[in-house]
């Protein structure tokens, strides 16, 4: 019972649709958790109820101990949230969106000030510090909004999609903080559809479709039970992939027929490959590469676009 | 130490004082943009009635007889008006533009309520922000006025606390209306009501000259009251119905700021 985040049958339902319905989370100190899951699946609706801003319709949610219901305030003082969309001051400088904010925590201005000072040279944005907000980059302003997220010295930070949206430099360089905050204890949590981020910064996730979790572990863990060691990639000179899927039947754990390739689940893809050829096939291309979560993602939600 | 001897409840309303100022603080910060601009044009508004309708058009009608039997010069009349409608349009701008503004389009008020921060308390803080703003109006004016003889100093000290309650019923009246209107097309609608307001409240001509129905019908208007409650101060009439006239706004401002808080969390706690 020393979850930083426990939630046990969690439900939030809106005029006419549920968004998350009855789920079990438990978020240990020190923990980098993991929301995965495609868009309306019901992460950000969950982070909302953590973040103590959208009342749970039903179930038990204890957050740092305490019930959000009764002690939001209390609650929301040691949580740091980083939202989905910045919401930074655009009338004020870099450095006054963390002072100003720090003000609503009650933080004297001195203190305020010297946090400031050392949030930006953390994030990188001293030299901005006295620039408005609107002429930063989105990397940048993400890179403030998380700062701004710290300004209070959270126990647990809350990130809705920390690096949707940033270009590759970008979402390096948030990534790198984020691992910095982890290597000194700060618990994280977080929500993302990018499989890469679950696997750099998760100890353990939970994937949710449709509201409800499908599976849970960490990133290693449910690549081992929801996928193979290893996928082949084939793809064959023809209009219909489908006509070669007889012939692979029986090579591996599981066939999956794309548009344009074929995917062969299997624990040893050189083994696989050769079995292939064997078969007198010979695709255009093949490619052997490791499953990743990517593979456990599409797996359990599904590769149709559901927004 | 404090926060160990008083009861919770009083903990918790030093709580809720210190986040509204907070809130209010943070407009403070703003105030190095484009922004004191606009606060300059909201002094100059009521100035400028002053001059071309109280003193322009009052050199025409001369004096005239109010319903108690008094008689007073028309810039006399129209000042206390100015002063009462000035401190509703500095509040109702502060609180639906400006208001709906953060709310919607710059989304700060979801920043906010992320930390302990809780919805009735950006309420609260706007509101006492766009009473200090209102409260700079409303002295300078007052101080126009003693200059122009069109009051006493005595009365201008009396009048500066009900413009200042005029300001903070208008407030959580346009508060209210934030959290209810659809989007920036609503704000004309606004725009209409104010000015019909700052025509037929009493402003210009006494309300006994409308027919009794009509006459009615402005005399519960909250601009009336407002006008009713800084005129009666600021020409020395005060009645039992100035009584009412606080009332009235008094009930304004926490109906306002009651509903407001609740649309407000209805709105961003979702």
């Amino acid at each position: 019972m020393n979850s930083l985040i426990h939630a046990r049958g969690l439900i939030k339902r809106f005029e006419g649709f549920t968004a998350v319905d009855g789920i079990d989370v438990d978020v240990r100190p020190g923990e980098a958790f993991g929301f995965l899951g495609p868009n309306g699946a019901g992460k950000s609706s969950t982070m909302r109820m953590i973040g103590c801003v959208s009342p749970p319709t039903d179930g038990v949610l204890r957050i740092l101990g305490m019930d959000p219901r009764r002690d939001g305030p209390a609650i929301r003082a040691r949580l740091g949230v980083c939202p989905q969309l910045d919401n930074l001051d655009p009338e004020l400088t870099v450095r006054e969106n963390l002072t100003t904010y720090a003000r609503f925590f009650g933080i004297p201005r001195k203190v305020a000030r010297a946090r400031a000072a050392e949030l930006l040279d953390f994030v990188q944005l001293s030299e901005r510090a006295d620039s408005r907000v609107e002429p930063l980059s989105g990397g940048m302003k993400r890179r403030l909004t998380i700062a701004r997220a710290l300004v209070n010295e959270p126990d647990l930070v809350l990130l809705d999609e920390p690096t949707t949206g940033l270009d590759p430099q970008a979402r390096h360089l948030v990534w790198e903080r984020l691992f910095r905050l982890k290597q000194q204890g700060v618990t994280l949590v977080l929500t993302t559809h990018y499989m890469d981020e679950a696997e750099q910064l998760c100890d353990r996730l939970v994937v949710m479709d449709g509201g409800r979790i499908v599976a849970e572990g960490s990133p290693r863990a449910l690549i081992e039970t929801h996928s193979t060691r290893e996928v082949v990639e084939l793809r064959f000179l023809t209009e219909d992939q489908g006509r070669y899927a007889d012939k692979l039947a029986g090579i591996g754990d599981r066939t999956e027929v794309l548009p344009d390739r074929i995917l062969l689940y299997v624990g040893d893809g050189d083994d696989a490959l050769a079995e292939v050829h064997r078969r007198s096939l010979s695709p255009a291309s093949a490619l052997v590469r490791r499953s990743s979560l990517e593979d456990v993602f599409l797996h359990l939600t599904g590769r149709t676009l559901v927004d | 130490m404090l926060t160990l001897v008083l009861p919770r409840r009083l903990v918790g309303f030093e709580g809720a004082a210190r986040r509204s100022a907070s809130v209010a603080q943070r407009n403070i910060a703003a105030l190095r943009t484009a922004y004191w601009l606009v606060m300059l044009g909201g002094l100059l508004e009521p100035v400028l009635y002053l001059f071309s309708i109280g003193v322009g058009v009052g050199a025409l009608v001369g004096e005239i007889t109010l319903p108690g039997g008094h008689t007073v010069g028309y810039p006399e009349f129209v000042a206390p008006a100015m002063l009462a409608s000035s401190a509703m349009s500095g509040a109702l701008s502060e609180t639906t533009f400006n208001f709906f503004g953060k709310m919607k389009f710059m989304r700060l008020y979801e920043g906010m309520l992320a930390t302990p921060v809780r919805p009735i308390e950006i309420a609260l803080g706007e509101l006492s922000w766009a009473m200090l703003r209102g409260s700079v109006y409303s002295a300078a004016f007052l101080v126009i006025m003693v200059l122009m003889d069109l009051t006493t100093p005595a009365r201008a000290l009396l009048a500066f606390p009900a413009a200042v309650l005029v300001g903070f019923a208008f407030g959580a009246l346009g508060m209210t209306i934030s959290t209810l209107i659809r989007g920036w097309q609503d704000f004309d609608m606004i725009g209409a009501g104010q000015f019909a307001l700052f025509l037929f409240s009493g402003t210009f001509v006494p309300a006994t000259t409308y027919p009794p129905v009509l006459r009615w019908l402005v005399e519960v208007t909250p601009l009336y009251r407002a006008v009713d409650l800084v005129r009666g101060i600021s020409i020395g009439t005060l009645g039992p119905v100035q009584v009412l006239d606080v009332l009235y706004l008094l009930a304004m401002t926490g109906a306002g700021l009651l509903i407001a808080g609740r649309r407000m969390e209805r709105l961003l706690c979702r």
